[in-house]
């Protein structure tokens, strides 16, 4: 993974001095909370309903055993005894205190991590596929592009006040584990007819309160254009993003309102202007990223041999394994979302035990999923019982991804000062519900997510199964969603109807599950049904 | 009229009234404009010539889109004075700088140690603007 050289470690440097000294113009009163507000967020930090809120980067989700173990040192230290994995692949930490922020980041500059850029309106951490460079079907590893766009974006004067805050995720193979088309811009790295590798860009995409799929924007950008381009849509965004309403600024409003093919012939027409110009780095620079990313020294010849004959590793590999590219090596999904659990959380003993894992059996690697779990890339299938029994002993076993109970929360009332009603408690009343190994089986893959507000982070729009809570006449309300999905058949999900009570809503889940086994044909998943029956079924068994 | 608190260049300060882009379209003899946020800089480039003073306007220092007016001016071979004028904040002088701001006219004064410590904080940058004369890390990782 990337190493910091003298610069970048620098860069780090000088960010925790300037957070230090803004922190001390606003305890001296030098800054008012109204001013130093757009200026801590820029750092990751969130005044919340109880506390400051810290959010540190990990970019494109990859994160070495040092920088893990220190995550989870930060969670006892500074927390109260837990961190908590976000869908954007980053950490944050709910109950931190102000005067201790400087100290925090420098701890984690230490390790080559930061939290620059984690919130504001700005270029956010940069996102990518949790399986990049381990699995077998990609075209190349996405996270070289990924680091030079982190690079390119880290403090980029021209953009650091854009209308509204800039998410971009970079993916390289058909199956997207990153909901690329639901990102301010989506790049997909692509090979074109002469064999060359490229980058395909789609913007305008987005959750949110006005969710929508990013259009195509351009079929090929070379790669020694790969900075001109972005800025020439970050430039145009810029300019004539909507500022006059904060609930129309994102990119997503200006291309739907421009149309996509005028917001393409404006990027194109200042693509062309900012190629006149010497902005772009040689391609000697993304080669040197690339030597970070080279394979770790996998065993030729390994064994691809398991022995599954205790069922509860059966049951684990089965459900949280992926195909490695190498022979003799497989992808393991840590699940965060144990029964009755809070999505997404991990203790710091967990994180420092996943930390020893990664370096002992991963090749010091891991990852961040956007679902909220931790991956080990690199696992020998020799080790893999190992890695589980340790997995086991620390309650982190769960044997349930992208089932029913792999939930993507956000954190809700009980934390965010946007909410309009409680995530977590919900999650836990569907995991408690639906949990059991046998009803997962049987329900096998379902994607459910739940945000407690409209601004979607708990991505309901992407869930096979939606969950919106909104306030209705100061009472916590739930709407139901269906046929949402982020994958490479991306779809927006539709609401069922009047919405529900935190019970009723588990009620209503309930019988949508029934509807779909009643109609399954064949291995149809709960999304290929709804997509073959529609929305009626659901709603007679729902409403009826 | 607002004071230049900071001021990077050699030559005479102008203090010539800047007009409107609008108003300077139709003034042959103007020398000095001031471009608001929704103003398309891109206007003033047939008559950079005879330009001496351009200030761009920040009522608030959260409307960024001064950042990119000052660089099109700037990529475009204006080499007036650049002036961002309104609400400037110390830790985002160096940014403003970046995309070829070269003075500074603060609505309130600005602590000027504080100040000087932003302008110099960052001793590398990650991009090339073009426009501020400074090599990009790339640039010296690749010397």
């Amino acid at each position: 993974m990337y190493k910091y050289d003298e610069y970048d470690q620098q860069m780090v440097d000088t960010r925790v001095a300037e957070f230090r000294d803004q922190v001390r113009r606003r305890l001296a009163g030098d800054l008012t909370e109204d001013q130093f507000k757009p200026l801590r967020l820029q750092n990751g930090l969130y005044l919340q309903l109880h506390a400051y809120m810290l959010r540190v980067a990990v970019p494109y989700g990859t994160l070495n055993s040092a920088q893990m173990t220190l995550l989870g040192d930060i969670a006892d230290k500074y927390d109260r005894g837990y961190g908590h994995f976000t869908t954007r692949q980053n950490i944050q930490y709910n109950w931190i205190k102000l005067e201790d922020t400087p100290d925090i980041l420098a701890e984690l500059a230490k390790v080559e991590m930061h939290a620059i850029q984690t919130s504001g309106n700005c270029i956010r951490n940069i996102s990518s596929d949790q399986y990049a460079g381990a699995a077998a079907e990609e075209i190349v590893d996405p996270r070289p592009y990924a680091e030079l766009l982190r690079q390119w974006s880290s403090f980029h004067p021209e953009f650091l006040v854009l209308p509204r805050k800039f998410k971009i995720a970079v993916i390289a193979s058909e199956t997207d584990r990153a909901a690329m088309r639901l990102h301010d811009i989506g790049i997909k790295m692509v090979k074109n007819d002469a064999g060359e590798i490229g980058a395909q860009f789609y913007a305008g995409g987005g959750m949110g309160r006005t969710p929508m799929i990013a259009p195509l924007i351009r079929e090929f950008v070379p790669l020694d254009q790969l900075i001109t381009y972005s800025e020439a849509c970050l430039r145009v965004y810029n300019r004539y993003g909507r500022r006059d309403n904060k609930y129309k600024a994102r990119i997503k409003i200006l291309v739907h309102e421009l149309g996509r093919d005028e917001y393409v012939r404006q990027v194109e027409e200042e693509f062309a202007h900012l190629l006149t110009q010497p902005i772009e780095p040689p391609l000697a620079e993304l080669e040197r990223i690339k030597t970070h990313f080279v394979d770790p020294g996998f065993e030729a010849g390994a064994s691809d041999d398991l022995d599954l004959t205790d069922p509860d590793f059966r049951l684990w590999v089965e459900r949280n394994t992926h195909a490695h590219k190498q022979a003799g090596y497989v992808i393991a999904t840590v699940s965060l979302k144990p029964v009755g659990g809070i999505p997404g959380d991990a203790t710091g003993e967990q994180i420092r035990l996943m930390a020893q894992l990664a370096k002992d059996y991963s090749f010091d690697e891991l990852r961040v999923t956007h679902a909220q779990n931790i991956v080990f890339p690199h696992v020998k299938k020799a080790d893999l019982y190992t890695v589980w029994q340790a997995l086991d002993a620390a309650g982190l076993s769960t044997a349930n991804l992208d089932t029913v109970g792999d939930i993507i929360a956000c954190p809700g009332l009980d934390y965010c000062a946007l909410a309009n009603a409680r995530s977590i408690p919900v999650a836990q009343k569907i995991s408690e519900r639906f949990g059991s190994a046998e009803r997962q089986a049987e329900l096998g893959e379902l994607k459910l997510k739940i945000s407690g507000c409209i601004n979607a982070c708990g991505h309901h729009h992407a869930g096979h199964i939606g969950i919106l809570g909104v306030d209705k006449k100061g009472l916590e309300n739930y709407q139901l969603l269906l046929g949402g999905s982020e994958g490479a058949d991306t779809s927006l999900g539709q609401i069922t109807g009047p919405g529900f009570t935190e019970d009723g809503v588990v009620d209503a889940i309930e019988k949508a599950t029934e509807v779909y086994l009643a109609n399954k044909q064949g291995e149809e998943r709960f999304l290929d049904t709804y997509r073959r029956i529609g929305m009626a079924p659901f709603k007679e068994a729902i409403y009826g | 009229m607002v004071d230049v608190q900071f001021r990077f260049r050699e030559d005479e300060a102008v203090n010539d009234p800047a007009v409107t882009v609008d108003s300077f379209g139709e003034q042959s003899n103007a020398t000095a404009v001031r471009i608001e946020p929704g103003d398309d800089a891109r206007d003033l480039l047939p008559h950079l010539n005879r330009l001496s003073l351009v200030e761009v306007s920040f009522p608030a220092w959260t409307d960024g889109r001064g950042y990119s007016s000052a660089r099109i001016l700037r990529e475009a071979g204006y080499a007036g004075e650049l002036r961002a004028v309104g609400d400037l904040v110390i830790d985002m002088l160096s940014h403003l700088k970046r995309c070829g701001f070269d003075a500074f006219a603060p609505d309130k004064a600005l602590n000027e140690q504080d100040a000087q410590n932003a302008f110099d904080r960052w001793e590398n940058v990650y991009q090339a603007t073009g426009v501020d004369g400074r090599q990009a890390i790339w640039a010296k990782r690749h010397g």
